[in-house]
C-alpha cells in the first residue's frame, strides 16, 4: 500500500447500494415497465408506462476477465451508455442505452474488440461454467478451455436466435456443480471414475478420521490400521467418486489423469414456463479429457444441438422435446448408445424406471 | 524470478484463435503487468499437458475478523511456479442485479491491479465479483481498500452465502416484487451470518422476480423466493390480435402449450380461465406486449435446492405458496430465524437444509418451524400407507 496514513478499518458494510449504479432513465421508471421487444439478437428495448425506452445491448464474455478488459467495457459504457452497464446471470455484459443511435456503433466496437453481440431469446446464451484447472482443487477437468472450444463452434447460435427455444448450456468441473448445471438443456460435467488413492502418511497428519468417515454418503469409508497406525480404507464397490471425502481430507486423492473425464447431461430446465423445472438426464456417461480443444466433447454437444434444432417444435426446450418424442427416440436420433450406465442405481432410482406399457414401438 | 522469460504455452495458445472471446488472451493481458498471471498461464499449461489440476486445498486464510470471503489456494509445484505459490481468491459482494457505473468498475480494477493478479470473474457462480489470485500478505490490504471504496466481501464456507437476484423491477415488466431491494436488504441484515460462518453447511437465498427464474433459485438456493401473482393475467386484446396477424400461431404455440389448459383462441379472441392458470409464464413470454402478470403480486417461497454433493441433487419445494409483495421480506426473515434454529439443532455437519428435510421428513420439519401443512406443498398426497401417527391423535 502506498497511502501514508493507516486507514480506519471498516467491516460489515455489505455491497454498495445498487441505486448508485442505475441509469437515470431506469431510476425514473423503476417498477413501471410495460413491455419489451427484441430489436435484433442481443438488442432489447424495454418500454415504460411513461413511454420512455431503455435499450440493452448484450455481448458474450469469457467470464474470466482481465482488468484491462473491464476498463475497455468501462470506456465503451462512457462512450455509448452514459457509463451504465451490468452483467447477467450467465456472465454476459449488458450496456444500457437511452440513445438508439448508439446501438449500431456500440455493436460494431464490441465485435471489433472480439465480443459477440447476442445471447437473447431462442439462442444459446453464454455457457455458465466453473473454475476448472485455473483455480479449483477438486476439478476433474478444465472449464474455460472446453467452453471456449465449444462456443467457437456454437457461436452462430449465440449471434442468431435460430433455435426452437432457448438452449442453456452449462459446465461444471466436478459433481460439486457450482452453478445450476444440473438443470441445464445441456450440461457438461467433469467426473472421476475411480475411488480415492489414500495417502496414509498425510491422512494421519492432517485429517480427523471420524469426520472423514462421516463424510461418505454411501458409508464406503471404514476405519483401518496400516503399519500399526490408525487410518481408513475404502470399500471400492461402494464408492461413487463424489469427492466429498477429498474436500474433508486432502489425503484422499481423486485426481487421475487417465480416468478423469466428462459426461454429458441433457433436458434440464430451471424456468417454470410450460413444464415444471427438471434435472438434466444422462446422455453420454464418459468422454475423455482431451485438451486443449476437447474435440470429443465439442462434437458430442454440437450433434445434440443439431438434432434438437432439426426435430423440436417451436417453444419446445430440449427436455420437453425429448419427453414428447420419448427418450428411446432421443437416443435413436442422436445416435448415442444407451448403456447400463443410463439406468439410475442411487436413491429414488425406481422412480426413473418406465412403470407403464406406454411404449412407442415401431416394426 | 522476474527475469524469467515467459514460458512457452503451445497448448493454451491454440485457445486464442476462433470467434469466441478467449480466456487465454485475458490471462496474457493480465500477465503484461502481473508475474502471478504469467505463472498462472504456465501452471495451466502444465495441467493441459498432464491432464490434472495443480491446486491444493485452501487451508485457513482470510482477513481479520472474517471467517469467509477468501478461498485459499496453493499450487502443488511452487518451486516451479513461485508467483502463484499462494493464489487466494477474494469473493467481493456484488451490487444487487450486477449493475455498475464505469467508475465503479475502474475502482475495482485499480484495487485489484495494485494487490492481485488483475484477473477476475464477472461473476462467480455465487454472484460475487471474483478477484482471482493473490498472496496471503495482500489480503488485508485489498480488503481495506475495498471497504474504503464501499465494497465488502461475500460469503463462503458454512455461512449465509451472498444473496443474489435477477434484474427485477429495474428493467423487467414481469418482476412481481422488488428483487433488488429484497436482495440488498437481506444482504445488509445478515452481514454477521455471511462473514462468520455459523451453520452446519452453506445456506443460499436467491430471488427471482417471476417463474422464469433467471437466477435459477429453484435449482440452487436453500431458500428460493420466486415472484408470482394471484389475480388475473392482464390482457390487451388488440395486441393479441397483432401477434396473430404477425404470424404467431396462438392456438398451437400458446394455447396448446398451456400446462393449465386454461386458454382458448377462436381465431379472433383469446379467452383465459385464470382459475386454472399455473402462472407458468409461457403465454406471457410468447406475447410480452399483449399479456402481463396481474396486479396482486407477491412471491412463492420454496425450500431445499442443492447440487449433488452430498446425498444427491434436489429442487426446492413449496413452503409458502403466496406472500403478498409488502410482506415478503418480513416473512422471509421470520422463516429464516425458525429454519436456522431447527437446522442448528438437527442438521449434521455438511448437510444442506434440503437434505436434512429429506432425512427428518417434511412433516417433522414443518412441525419444527411452526408451519401448517398445505396441499400446495406436495405434487400429490402420499401413496405410501405406512403412516406414523402422532401420539396425540390416537387413544
Amino acid at each position: 500500500m502506498t497511502s501514508t496514513q493507516a486507514p480506519k478499518r471498516i467491516t460489515d458494510i455489505g455491497p454498495p447500494h445498487y441505486e448508485k449504479f442505475l441509469h437515470p432513465l431506469i431510476k425514473r421508471n423503476y417498477g413501471q415497465w410495460r413491455y419489451h421487444e427484441t430489436l435484433a439478437p442481443g438488442v432489447l428495448c424495454h418500454v415504460a408506462e411513461s413511454g420512455e425506452r431503455i435499450y440493452t445491448v448484450r455481448a458474450g464474455s469469457p467470464r474470466l476477465l482481465s482488468v484491462s478488459t473491464i476498463r475497455l467495457f468501462a470506456d465503451l459504457a462512457d462512450k455509448y451508455s452514459g457509463g451504465f452497464l451490468r452483467f447477467t446471470s450467465r456472465n454476459n455484459i449488458e450496456f444500457l442505452l437511452d440513445q438508439p443511435a448508439n446501438i449500431e456503433p456500440l455493436k460494431r466496437e464490441l465485435r471489433e474488440a472480439g465480443f459477440p453481440v447476442g445471447g437473447t431469446n431462442n439462442s444459446i446464451s453464454n455457457v455458465v461454467h466453473t473454475q476448472g484447472w485455473i483455480h479449483c482443487h477438486s476439478a476433474a477437468t478444465d472449464a474455460s478451455g472446453i467452453v471456449k472450444a465449444l462456443m467457437d463452434e456454437l457461436h452462430p447460435h449465440f449471434t442468431r436466435e435460430d433455435l426452437p427455444a432457448k438452449l442453456r448450456v452449462a459446465l461444471a468441473c466436478c459433481v460439486n456443480m457450482c452453478g445450476a448445471v444440473h438443470c441445464s438443456d445441456i450440461a457438461i460435467l467433469g467426473i472421476h471414475r475411480k475411488p480415492p488413492q489414500i495417502r496414509h502418511d498425510a491422512l494421519r497428519k492432517g485429517c480427523e478420521i471420524p469426520t472423514l468417515i462421516a463424510s461418505c454418503p454411501t458409508g464406503a469409508i471404514r476405519p483401518a490400521v496400516v503399519d500399526g497406525k490408525r487410518t481408513v480404507d475404502v470399500v471400492e464397490e461402494q464408492c461413487m467418486y463424489c469427492s466429498n471425502c477429498y474436500t474433508v481430507c486432502a489425503a484422499m486423492q481423486m485426481n487421475d489423469p487417465e480416468n478423469d473425464g466428462l459426461s454429458i447431461w441433457v433436458g434440464g430446465k430451471v424456468s417454470n414456463a410450460r413444464s415444471e423445472p427438471k434435472f438434466s438426464k444422462l446422455a453420454i456417461p464418459f468422454l475423455p479429457n482431451n485438451p486443449p480443444r476437447w474435440p470429443e466433447v465439442v462434437d458430442a454437444v454440437v450433434n445434440i444441438v443439431n438434432v434438437y434444432a432439426k426435430h423440436a417444435r417451436r417453444f419446445e426446450r430440449l427436455g420437453e422435446w425429448a419427453e414428447r418424442v420419448g427418450w428411446p427416440r432421443f437416443f435413436e436420433l442422436t445416435g448415442i448408445p444407451f448403456t447400463r450406465y443410463h439406468i439410475d442405481d442411487f436413491r429414488y432410482a425406481g422412480l426413473s424406471y418406465a412403470r407403464s406399457t406406454h411404449l412407442r414401438l415401431r416394426s | 524470478m522476474s527475469e524469467n522469460r515467459p514460458k512457452p504455452t503451445p497448448l493454451l495458445d491454440q485457445l486464442e484463435s476462433g470467434p469466441w472471446p478467449s480466456f487465454v488472451t485475458e490471462i496474457k493481458r493480465a500477465a503484461e503487468k502481473s508475474p502471478a498471471a504469467e505463472d498462472l498461464l504456465g501452471l495451466l499449461e502444465r495441467s493441459y499437458e498432464d491432464k490434472k489440476g495443480h491446486w491444493k486445498h485452501g487451508g485457513i486464510v482470510g482477513v481479520r475478523g472474517y471467517g469467509s470471503g477468501v478461498i485459499g489456494r496453493y499450487n502443488d509445484i511452487p518451486e516451479e511456479f513461485s508467483n502463484v505459490a499462494h493464489f487466494h481468491t477474494l469473493r467481493v459482494n456484488n451490487p444487487s442485479g450486477w449493475f455498475y457505473t464505469s467508475d465503479a468498475l475502474r475502482t475495482l480494477a485499480d484495487i485489484w491491479e495494485r494487490h492481485g493478479s488483475g484477473l477476475t470473474n464477472m461473476h462467480g457462480s455465487t454472484g460475487d465479483i471474483i478477484f482471482l489470485g493473490t498472496r496471503t500478505d495482500e489480503l488485508e490490504a485489498t480488503f481495506q481498500e475495498l471497504t474504503a471504496a464501499g465494497f465488502d466481501l461475500g460469503g463462503s464456507g458454512s455461512a449465509m452465502r451472498t444473496p443474489s437476484c435477477c434484474v427485477g423491477q429495474a428493467r423487467c415488466e414481469w418482476a412481481c416484487f422488488d428483487t433488488m431491494k429484497f436482495c440488498n436488504d437481506l444482504t445488509q441484515a445478515y452481514q454477521d451470518e455471511m462473514h462468520r460462518p455459523p451453520f452446519p453447511y452453506k445456506f443460499k437465498v436467491k430471488a427471482s422476480g417471476c417463474p422464469n427464474d433467471c437466477v435459477a433459485a429453484i435449482a440452487r438456493a436453500d431458500l428460493s423466493v420466486i415472484g408470482i401473482w394471484k389475480d388475473d393475467i392482464r390482457q390487451d386484446d388488440r395486441a393479441v390480435a397483432e401477434y396473430a396477424s404477425g404470424g404467431l400461431d396462438i392456438a398451437r404455440d400458446v394455447c396448446a402449450r398451456c400446462p393449465g389448459q386454461c386458454m382458448d383462441w377462436d381465431g379472433a379472441k383469446l379467452t383465459i380461465d385464470n382459475r386454472d392458470c399455473k402462472r407458468c409464464m409461457h403465454c406471457i413470454n410468447a406475447m410480452p406486449k399483449a399479456l402481463r402478470p396481474g396486479v396482486e403480486r407477491g412471491a412463492a417461497i420454496l425450500i431445499g435446492a442443492k447440487a449433488p454433493i452430498v446425498q444427491g441433487a434436489l429442487l426446492s419445494s413449496v413452503l409458502v405458496p403466496f406472500v403478498p409483495e409488502a410482506e415478503i421480506e418480513e416473512t422471509v426473515r421470520e422463516l429464516l430465524a425458525r429454519i436456522w434454529e431447527f437446522w442448528d439443532e438437527y442438521g449434521k455437519n455438511r448437510e444442506r437444509v434440503g437434505e436434512m428435510i429429506q432425512r427428518v421428513g417434511m412433516a417433522a420439519f414443518l412441525d419444527g418451524i411452526g408451519l401448517e401443512p398445505r396441499p400446495e406443498m406436495v405434487a400429490f398426497p402420499r401413496d405410501n400407507p405406512y403412516v406414523f401417527f402422532q401420539k396425540e391423535d390416537v387413544k
